[in-house]
């Protein structure tokens, strides 16, 4: 075990996987000299060269259109987007080419390629440098998500997405990039996607989230000590979810709270609360509640503290379903 | 190094008129390749004609049409090796054929069934791209990663006029330059997009002024003249092999058909303009070049005319024998691994339809 941020468990990961297949190469803008703008690939370039080390032209769809051809010349791409709402370009490869082309070929090819991208706010950045954009990636037929929320599963998902034979996005929470630290397993460590992980264990009320959400949720179960035990349930995966260890939880607890930050109106709360509605409506003993960003533009950041669920906005969603 | 626009140049050109323009020859074609030529272009020729019969029959559904292409696609095909690989776009539909993609297969795809699909690395012909210049990349990418494992490999994508707007052409193009990718980007300038004719596409001379921005040479063709495009396609190839990385190919042609059986031209396009340019189409000005040259007599070319007629038989009665797509077929594929909501899926289906 090593202790480590999140984002250098993410580089950990990449040096890993890359020296153990000499057929994976990171590309993006800024990710090689400068080690990209988190210097999540710091000294990958220096390790692996320039041509497994890509500096890439600015062009995001440019990055994920030509990583499609370089998985049919039998590379693994992992796809550094700089940042959440830079990615929007590369939908248009996504939906109708990453996700689409293994069905496409009946199964003959695979697109083993991966997009990894910082994502959520709350760090003070610019406007459009803080939007969580999770929703458009798994909708995308053929396309996995995973979002990790401690550095472990931040190098075991990744290495789990670098493995997977399918496309996988991976959203990395930028704000606990540096924030969150924590015991990484040494050397090759893979966490198996669609695989929710229970943070923390109670009885009441099951509070469902996902990357830097689920901090929140833990601080939130810290704060109802006493007053209310809850489980906390990190999803991990959102493509494939763990449905089981979802109905498990909330079959126990008999209530839910789902948290995100991105807008309400179909977002990844949405399913989750559809999920409950046509598979646990008899576990539930009060309505599954929401909490997230509100469905307005991400804010300047004065206001962003408003936006992004608090552990106060969480208190008073569990409060509402216990009837307190 | 000088910056010469193509734009100054005429259209390179070989074959002649048989009046003012006379013939020119390509060194290094024998009479056997010239005869292959004829025998390819005939086939997507075939492959054309008689596909809009099929879509006025009801046997295949909407068809883009590409007649009058022929020569762009079967002049560039030729200049490859079998271990290079062609990304076409829906106007290429056919092109695998070149390939020894069964009709059936390609006619398949146009009547919506899965046997339309294939595995590209069997052919070196990726899956045909529906929307417009997303696949540029796709082959700039495979271009690019095959010059890094030290692998000899080429790779065109196929795209019209109105695919030079797209940001798709502008990044692979971009892309392309910087990697030295071996890739040539292969304009079909049709001079149409369905109906917005290429003067209201772009404020450029050319389209192949465009290269010069991308760092790569850019190359005008007669698109109608397949001695002309195979040659601009072989010196391409050439310096793609040479790692002098990409060229675009503005091959220029004329739409003297609809975009797609679903189109009425009549409603934008000059009739007498569309009459002069399908009297001068590219099959029978081959045709015509190969019998002054005294290279193909008419029995033969009724022999080959006759072959590309029964590989359509063949191919039309295969696709029509197919069985009805099993329901399976929906859910198989679209992921390595399904995730189990599929599979619970498909259950229900089938127990719904009670197959």
């Amino acid at each position: 075990m090593a202790d480590r941020l999140l984002v250098e468990a993410v580089n950990d990961g990449l040096h890993v996987e890359m020296e153990r297949d000499p057929s994976v190469m990171v590309m993006g803008e800024d990710v090689g000299r400068l080690g990209g703008v988190f210097r999540a690939t710091t000294g990958l370039q220096d390790r692996f060269g320039a041509d497994r080390c890509v500096d890439t032209p600015l062009a995001e769809a440019g990055i994920l259109g030509t990583a499609v051809g370089l998985c049919m010349a039998g590379w693994r791409p992992v796809c550094e987007m700089q940042y959440d709402a830079f990615s929007y370009p590369a939908l248009d490869q996504l939906i109708n080419h990453v996700g689409r082309y293994r069905w496409r070929t009946r199964g003959k090819m695979s697109f083993p390629l991966v997009i990894r991208m910082p994502y959520g706010g709350g760090v003070r950045a610019p406007e459009l440098h803080d939007d969580s954009p999770e929703t458009y990636y798994v909708h995308a037929p053929g396309v996995k998500v995973a979002i990790p929320s401690t550095p472990a599963d931040a190098k075991g998902l990744l290495a789990a997405a670098i493995r997977d034979p399918d496309p996988v996005v991976v959203f990395e929470p930028k704000l606990i990039y540096r924030l969150a630290r924590g015991d990484v397993p040494e050397g090759e460590h893979v966490v198996p996607l669609g695989e929710a992980r229970i943070a923390r264990e109670g009885t009441d009320v099951t509070i469902v989230a996902y990357g830097a959400m689920v901090g929140v949720a833990e601080r939130t179960a810290e704060a109802l000590e006493g007053e209310a035990s809850c489980e906390v349930l990190d999803l991990r995966s959102l493509k494939p979810l763990d449905e089981d260890g979802l109905l498990a939880s909330v079959a126990k607890t008999g209530r839910a709270v789902v948290v995100q930050e991105a807008p309400r109106v179909c977002g990844f709360a949405a399913e989750i609360a559809a999920v409950l509605a046509e598979k646990a409506i008899f576990d539930l003993r009060a309505p599954v509640v929401r909490v997230t960003g509100y469905d307005v533009p991400y804010p300047y950041w004065q206001l962003e503290d408003a936006y992004v669920p608090s552990v106060e906005r969480v208190v008073d969603a569990v409060r509402r379903v216990l009837g307190s | 190094m000088s910056r010469v626009l193509p734009a100054e140049g005429d259209l390179r050109r070989i074959i002649g008129d048989g009046e003012a323009i006379p013939d020119g020859k390509v060194d290094s074609l024998s009479t056997d390749d010239l005869l292959a030529l004829h025998r390819n272009l005939v086939l997507l020729r075939t492959y054309d004609e008689r596909s809009v019969i099929y879509h006025r029959q009801g046997r295949i559904g909407t068809y883009a049409i590409f007649w009058n292409h022929e020569a762009m696609q079967v002049g560039s095909v030729f200049a490859l090796e079998e271990r290079d690989w062609i990304f076409p776009s829906y106007r290429e539909s056919a092109i695998g054929l070149l390939r020894g993609i069964p009709a059936a297969t390609v006619l398949s795809w146009w009547r919506g069934h899965p046997a339309g699909w294939w595995n590209p690395a069997d052919y070196g012909v990726a899956s045909i791209c529906v929307p417009i210049a997303t696949h540029v990349p796709h082959a700039v990418g495979f271009a690019w990663g095959s010059r890094l494992k030290g692998e000899d490999r080429v790779a065109i994508a196929y795209f019209g006029d109105g695919a030079t707007s797209e940001g798709a052409f502008h990044e692979a193009a971009t892309f392309a330059g910087v990697m030295k990718a071996p890739a040539i980007l292969f304009c079909n300038n049709n001079q149409w997009a369905i109906s917005t004719p290429v003067s209201a596409q772009t404020a450029a001379a050319t389209l192949a002024d465009k290269a010069i921005g991308y760092g790569m040479p850019g190359v005008r063709v007669d698109g109608c003249d397949v001695l002309a495009v195979y040659e601009a396609t072989q010196e391409a190839v050439a310096r793609a092999r040479a790692g002098e990385g990409p060229t675009l190919i503005e091959a220029v042609s004329y739409r003297a058909a609809p975009h797609a059986t679903a189109d009425d031209s009549s409603l934008y396009v000059d009739e007498e303009r569309v009459e002069r340019e399908r009297e001068n189409e590219c099959v029978g000005r081959y045709e015509r070049y190969l019998e002054r040259l005294g290279v193909l007599t008419s029995a033969e070319a009724e022999e080959i005319r006759n072959d590309a007629l029964a590989v359509m038989r063949e191919g039309i009665a295969a696709a029509e024998a197919e069985a009805r797509p099993d329901v399976s077929l929906l859910f198989e594929h679209a992921y390595a691994d399904p995730p189990a909501g599929l599979v619970d899926d498909l259950a229900e289906l089938r127990r719904i339809l009670g197959a």
